[in-house]
């Protein structure tokens, strides 16, 4: 059990897989989560999703982020933070359009199933998970995709551009059963990613490549991984063929004990915080927060939990440093209800000069243009009086 | 013993270089893209050729694949300089012999790739000459490769007999030809009967021309088609419900890997339907390829790559597969009557509903396989273990040192997938010898030459070893 109370005890570790600096953690479910299952519109209508015909009313989600033409819409839209749907009402989830820019039609393909492949889904995951009103996402991310990101802003990679997913990705071989793969690069854990249904993951298995990525992943992938993380058997204590299968099966579960506690320790924060955000029929969608410790490991995520506790659906991404930075002012700014001075009281700094701060970490647009104006002309003043 | 450590390395080369040029085709593989193949596979060619010439030419005996078979041919003739005039009058009996065993468009290719070099000396052209003039239908040969002949004949300065000279540099200069080919040919332009008298190859060509519905065509033409042709043609002509293709399909007389491919590109329920045929053509061809081997191999215990890999890239479509597929219905053939057992990776047991799927636990694969007790354990598989990595090779190392140390069971490695990177295909353990495999029939000899890889026999035994088949391979009709 870990601090966050959140139970992953319904998936087992396999070995992994490595290309590169890649390492790719398959988990693997004896049973899929019954009654949850990736929204039609994601498999494209596809008759592989089988009913199991005895009037169970299934729920469905859409997750982040996740691109396809609704009904009713013109254009194809994002998904605007994970949403647990009925199953059968053809109800959108919120969502924000996306005006196919040349840049990014490169890799649209009309109904395919993809995510939103820009730093626009990270940015809208911050502002999601602190609240801060949809507009703000909209606006920023049109923004973004008119004029580029302001350099100053740290980014998000596409996973294409991390040196050797793609291929680490196209070679994996995917376990029977597999619902989930934790990825890591340069052994740093990336991301996890965890679905109800062994279906669900192959279709979303291809679409992890156009999954984000925090800048530090993008660096760590440049280096090269050259550790074998293997154990040698102990001939020693080998007399019979019994012994070796018995010393091979030992190998194995000291593998997934190593994993799911050191290598994949510090997924979940201990002094992070969990929010409940939506419930539907027995399945509770939640999403996660780090402590926006600098220097560590910090990963934001949802997922989505059963009626017994255990995780059904898990995504995480992997904050860089830059984030963490600008979570924490976020998070001083949202406890302090939005209140500039109140935050900069709680900070120990004066409001010119957290304003400034805000929006040299890429937040400037959370304030109003004549009051950062006005800050800045003060703190120019200050510069040439002083 | 007098070994040095030249010696060994020689040996190695020489091992590393002959399974790189059975497998390796230059094309895209599941984990490496057409670029890479063909840079490591032209280092590979240069290393040898610069110091192992003896043993670059003899590779041709070796059973190399037709791809290297030519790019050696053509290095040997672009570098003839370097050696004396005894070396070069053997490589050209090598290169004479092998030349007969290509197949021709192969041959006019390599042609064309010498005019490309430049490269055009007495001997060159006397090769030519003489390849051309074996030809059993050098009319037939005109019509199908004109293009190709025309420039061979160009390079070669050929004199051309007959009618050829003008079929090939001016065919409009005469009203009619004698020879029947170049007439069917001449008429063919104009007059859709004509072309059944054609090659397939061009025939499909004409038949473009005039507009002939595809069906009428494939069931007219059907008596020009050759063997490989016919059963490339199987699934074509079957959508079209042109039965005359099938009927005269030649399956159990195919090879065994061929075979194999062909049943793998079926869709399992067509598999499931024709499972009798298959499976009757499948055996038949491995107990061919067996020969007098067969039934002598006491126990055999096989594991079988079918994981997800073994896909192979859009170039070679479940190549690994095919090679999985054909080595087990060899190794059936070639093991004591019901002392064979097969393990597939996927621990699926029904050989021919296989796909590639899942993770390859060749660790696990191996330890059920020794179970059966074998007198002989052959692995074919990508050599790529990923579930754990690296299971494989500990478990053969632990039983080699521990449980059976007086090697009782032959372990063999074959890998089917040339790994650039390591300018080798890919070992599973250092105590098990890995030999490259193309085509399963080759499996016996394989498995013979893997012998060397172990270390245990030494330079001078695999210079014996190659002279030998050199003289088998130029001695054979």
């Amino acid at each position: 059990m870990n601090p966050l109370d959140l139970d992953l005890s319904g998936l087992t570790t396999r070995p992994a897989q490595v290309w590169g600096s890649v390492r790719l953690v398959p988990l693997v479910r004896d049973e899929p989560v019954p009654h949850l299952r990736l929204h039609r519109r994601a498999t494209n209508d596809a008759p592989s999703v089988v009913d199991v015909g005895d009037g169970t009313a299934y729920v469905s989600f859409v997750p982040h982020a996740f691109v396809a033409t609704w009904e009713g819409d013109q254009l194809p839209a994002a998904s605007y933070g994970t949403r647990l749907l009925e199953r059968d009402i053809p109800e959108a989830p919120p969502r924000m359009p996306i005006r196919t820019v040349r840049r990014m039609a490169r890799r649209i393909d009309k109904n395919r199933l993809r995510f939103l492949p820009l730093h626009l889904a990270v940015e809208g995951y911050l502002a999601l998970h602190f609240n801060g009103p949809d507009v703000l996402w909209e606006e920023w991310s049109q923004r973004a995709v008119r004029n580029g990101l302001s350099p100053r802003a740290e980014e998000a990679y596409c996973g294409a551009w991390v040196s050797g997913l793609e291929d680490a990705l196209r070679i994996f071989e995917i376990h029977p059963g597999q619902c989930g793969v934790m990825i890591y690069v340069a052994d740093a854990l990336a991301g996890a990613f965890a679905v109800p249904h062994p279906d669900d993951y192959r279709e979303l298995h291809p679409t992890l490549v156009e999954d984000l990525y925090g800048e530090t992943v993008y660096h760590y992938a440049l280096l090269t991984l050259h550790n074998d993380l293997s154990v040698p058997l102990d001939a020693t204590a080998v007399r019979s063929l019994a012994d070796l299968r018995a010393q091979a099966g030992a190998r194995w579960r000291e593998w997934a004990a190593f994993h799911d506690e050191v290598m994949a320790g510090g997924l979940f924060d201990p002094d992070g915080s969990l929010e409940d955000v939506q419930y539907l029929k027995g399945f509770t969608l939640k999403r996660f927060l780090p402590s926006f410790t600098p220097r560590r490991e910090n990963h934001i995520g949802e997922v989505i939990v059963g009626e017994d506790g255990r995780v059904a659906y898990l995504k995480s991404f992997r904050l860089s440093e830059a984030q963490i930075r600008r979570g924490y002012l976020i998070t001083r700014l949202a406890a302090n209800d939005w209140r500039l001075s109140d935050a900069a009281a709680d900070l120990g700094t004066d409001e010119a000069s957290l304003a400034l701060r805000l929006e040299r970490a890429g937040f400037g647009h959370l304030l109003r243009q004549d009051v950062l104006d006005h800050h800045r002309a003060r703190a120019r003043k200050g510069t040439g009086t002083g | 013993m007098d070994e040095t450590l030249a010696d060994l390395v020689a040996c190695e080369d020489a091992l590393t270089f002959v399974n790189a040029a059975v497998t390796a085709t230059g094309q895209r593989e599941f984990h490496d893209d057409a670029w890479r193949q063909v840079l490591s596979l032209g280092f590979l060619h240069d290393y040898t050729r610069e110091n192992y010439r003896h043993l670059y030419a003899a590779a041709l005996a070796l059973g190399v694949n037709d791809h290297n078979a030519t790019l050696i041919i053509r290095n040997l003739l672009v570098h003839a300089a370097a050696v004396d005039a005894d070396r070069r009058r053997a490589e050209g009996r090598l290169i004479a012999r092998r030349l007969e065993l290509l197949p021709a468009q192969r041959v006019y290719k390599l042609f064309g790739e010498l005019r490309r070099l430049g490269v055009n000396n007495r001997r060159t052209r006397a090769i030519m000459r003489d390849w051309l003039a074996a030809r059993p239908d050098p009319a037939f040969d005109a019509v199908k490769y004109r293009g190709r002949l025309k420039v061979a004949a160009r390079h070669a300065h050929l004199r051309l007999r007959g009618e050829t000279g003008d079929f090939l540099f001016a065919p409009t200069a005469r009203k009619r030809f004698e020879t029947p080919m170049f007439e069917s040919w001449r008429r063919a332009h104009h007059e859709q009967a004509a072309i059944y008298d054609l090659p397939y190859t061009v025939a499909e060509g004409f038949a473009a021309k005039h507009g002939v519905p595809r069906a009428a065509f494939l069931e007219r033409v059907e008596h020009r088609m050759t063997r490989l042709e016919r059963l490339r043609l199987q699934e074509n002509a079957r959508a079209r419900k042109v039965e005359a293709i099938r009927e005269r399909a030649d399956l159990p007389g195919m090879g065994l890997t061929r075979l194999a491919t062909y049943a793998l590109s079926l869709k399992l329920d067509d598999r499931a339907a024709r499972r009798a045929e298959l499976t009757r053509a499948l055996r038949t061809a491995a107990l061919r390829a067996a020969g007098e081997q067969a039934g002598r191999w006491g126990a055999v215990a096989a594991v079988l790559d079918d994981s997800y890999s073994a896909t192979g890239s859009a170039q070679k479509r479940r190549r690994p597969l095919a090679v999985a597929l054909a080595c087990h219905h060899l190794l059936e053939a070639l093991a004591a009557p019901g002392r064979y057992t097969a393990h597939w990776t996927s621990g699926r047991g029904d050989a021919l509903l296989l796909y590639p799927f899942g993770p390859t636990p060749l660790g696990t694969r191996i330890l059920d396989a020794l179970d059966t007790g074998p007198d002989r354990l052959v692995i074919v598989s990508d050599g790529w273990d990923n579930a754990p990595p690296g299971l494989a090779a500990e478990v053969l190392r632990v039983w080699r040192t521990r449980l059976d140390p007086g090697r009782r069971v032959t372990v063999t490695h074959l890998n089917p997938v040339y790994d650039a990177e390591g300018f080798d295909v890919r070992r599973l353990a250092p105590t098990v010898p890995t030999a490259g495999i193309r085509d399963a029939e080759d499996l016996p000899v394989l498995v013979e030459l893997a012998r060397f890889a172990e270390g245990r026999a030494g330079l001078a035994e695999l210079t014996a070893y190659l002279d030998a088949r050199v003289a088998r391979f130029l001695e054979q009709p």
